[in-house]
């Protein structure tokens, strides 16, 4: 008995440590980072363009992150939801199998690996592009989009559905106008976690789009400059002021992906809401 | 062009039973016709009248290999209403479901036989599920209202699916809802979401969007094995109002119900049916000594 109690103790103990731990850690990245960088942020930073030398910014690395990643966003989220819809609705339960279990091997895969894959298939024999940086993030979104999608489609209930099939609705339009309404806050959490998840990404870019000029480039057929890379490229420098300058654009970027997350949890807990009354 | 416009074969295959029976709204009105309350307007549903028969001939229904109806012969008359008793597991729901068709949507569900609404079978080749289902409206045991939409879009919801125009569709929503005896408690709520509702409203209101497309019959799966008694009770005045307008066939576990609802029981085991007949009659004095036992609780 006494033994048992210690046990329990013991086990209870060690899994608030390694709680402690998660949460530290992401204290600890945060804070240095906020430390390191917020002092950097100014008005001059944020629409500077980017420089060798010198003070500069990030602000056309900005806009190009923001065109790739909408490039990006605009390839994988309709097509991530389609096999969604395909995986949760429609396909038997084998083809569900195999389709889910691909999208997880390409979850795994690492990113330099997307990155030299794309480098390969679009940027040998032409040049970097926008276009090319958008495709290795959207291969990085596909899987995340799809399989959090399928997994909150899933979660509307059987008995939802059905009453859908019983008025008379045809599969697809149940799914349309009952399935997909009831999952949609849940579905945009799925899109906006892939969306932070790409943000920072550096791996795909890195072959793609990297040699850009130190000016406003909007035009995906020509490499975009970008902030990850930026983040890269300035601390690889000897030059003090630009090593601040990434713990800026680091500080930019991880403001961007807490807001995003906070936005998305927020409203995967409105669907979680939703569906607990219906279950 | 000279042909009558009579002569043009209705070819959309939604179409294809209404092109083949009236619809019931089409039916002859009752002797005496319901009261029209002033602040719903007339619908297709007030001037309806049970008329349509179910019979089920010599029906089977598998899952994969078990053998979950065994060759059932039943009807369920306009006019009156038929409850399904037995066993839990015996088959009632597999039964009530191939009515609508809804039983071949479950993977590698399967069903053979006759189900005949009037004299069409409702399993015959070219005949479309969608059509079927808009004659054969269908209340599950789980209360279940679309989640994300209003109290008036859940109701509207079956007349969105089958395209009916957009002026009807306010009208046919509050008759459908003074239908199901909801009108009074929703009245001026009528845009808040179906999930606000209490228990045995959102089944109320699943009745009202089943009853909305103006079906000639109605299939209850337990609709109140999840409720309370008062909410019961109203349901079951409420299919005792209704059965006048719709042929209604319920399965319920609970014989009371069945003895307070239904002109006709029917009895089944382990997925055949055992005996049919007036209910007075099932639980007084049955043919089958299978039914005695089951009727005064010595299994089940
Ligand atoms: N979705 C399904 N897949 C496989 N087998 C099923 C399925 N639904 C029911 N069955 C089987 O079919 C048989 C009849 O089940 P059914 O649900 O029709 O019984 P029931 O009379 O409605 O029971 P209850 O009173 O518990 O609702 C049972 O043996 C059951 O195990
Ligand atoms: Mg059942």
């Amino acid at each position: 008995m006494r033994r048992r109690h210690a046990i329990n103790r013991a086990v209870e103990v060690s899994c608030w440590t390694a709680a402690l731990l998660a949460v530290a850690v992401l204290a600890i990245v945060l804070v240095s980072i906020a430390l390191k960088g917020a002092g950097e942020i100014n008005l001059d930073f944020l629409t500077q363009n980017t420089s060798s030398f010198g003070v500069g910014g990030i602000g056309n690395a900005l806009v190009g992150t923001g065109i790739l990643i909408g490039l990006a966003a605009l390839m994988a989220i309709p097509v991530g939801i389609l096999i969604a819809i395909y995986t949760s609705e429609f396909a038997g339960r084998r083809s569900g199998f195999v389709i889910r279990y691909v999208l997880d091997i390409l979850n795994g895969v690492p990113t330099i690996i997307t990155g030299i894959f794309v480098f390969a298939l679009l940027v040998v024999g032409h040049q970097q592009s926008g276009w090319a940086g958008a495709v290795g993030l959207a291969i990085v979104m596909l899987p995340l989009v799809a399989r959090s999608c399928h997994e909150v489609l899933a979660l509307v209930p059987g008995h939802v559905k059905e009453a859908g099939l019983a008025l008379g609705a045809s599969r697809w339009r149940t799914t349309l106008s009952v399935t997909v309404p009831t999952a949609l806050s849940g579905m945009i959490t799925g899109a906006l976690l892939a969306v932070a998840r790409a943000v920072g990404e550096t791996a795909p870019l890195l072959l793609v789009t990297s040699i850009y000029p130190d000016l406003l480039v909007t035009d995906p057929s020509q490499p975009l400059p970008n902030v990850t890379v930026t983040i890269f490229r300035y601390s690889e420098t000897p030059d003090p002021v630009k090593h601040a300058q990434a713990w800026g654009a680091a500080f930019i970027l991880i403001l961007f992906v807490l807001a995003l997350s906070i936005v998305a949890r927020s409203l995967s807990a409105r669907m979680r809401r939703r569906l607990g009354a219906a279950r | 062009m000279d042909y009558e416009p009579s002569d043009v074969t209705v070819v959309d295959r939604k179409d294809e039973i209404t092109s083949r029976i009236p619809r019931p709204a089409e039916a002859p009105a009752p002797a005496s016709p319901p009261q029209q309350s002033s602040e719903t307007p007339a619908s297709g549903l007030e001037r309806m009248h049970a008329t349509r028969h179910i019979r089920l001939e010599d029906l089977h229904a598998y899952y994969g290999s078990n053998h979950a109806v065994k060759g059932v012969n039943l009807s369920f008359e306009p006019g009156k209403v038929t409850a399904i008793i037995g066993p839990s597991g015996c088959g009632k729901s597999t039964m009530v479901r191939c009515v609508n068709r809804m039983h071949e949507e479950i993977p590698g569900a399967r069903s053979q036989g006759r189900v005949l609404l009037d004299d069409v079978d409702l399993r015959g080749p070219g005949v479309d599920v969608v059509a079927v289902r808009r004659f054969v409206g269908m209340v599950f045991q789980k209360a279940n209202p679309f989640p994300t939409m209003s109290i008036f879009d859940n109701v509207a919801a079956g007349l969105r699916f089958t395209g009916t125009p957009r002026d009807e569709i306010t009208d046919r929503v509050n008759a459908a809802l003074e239908a199901a005896g909801l009108w009074d408690e929703v009245e001026g709520r009528l845009s808040e979401p179906g999930m606000s509702l209490s228990g045995g409203q959102q089944q109320r209101l699943c009745i009202a969007r089943a009853l909305a497309v103006e079906p000639a019959v109605l299939l209850m799966d337990e609709p109140c094995s999840a409720l309370d008694p008062v909410a019961t009770l109203k349901i079951e005045e409420l299919i005792g109002q209704l059965k006048q307008r719709v042929t209604i066939a319920v399965v319920t576990h609970n014989m009371q119900q069945a003895g307070r609802v239904a002109d006709t029981t029917a009895f089944m085991l382990s997925g055949e049916l055992v005996e049919v007949g007036p209910t007075e009659k099932m639980f007084t004095n049955p043919d089958d000594e299978r039914t005695e036992q089951y009727v005064t609780g010595k299994f089940g």
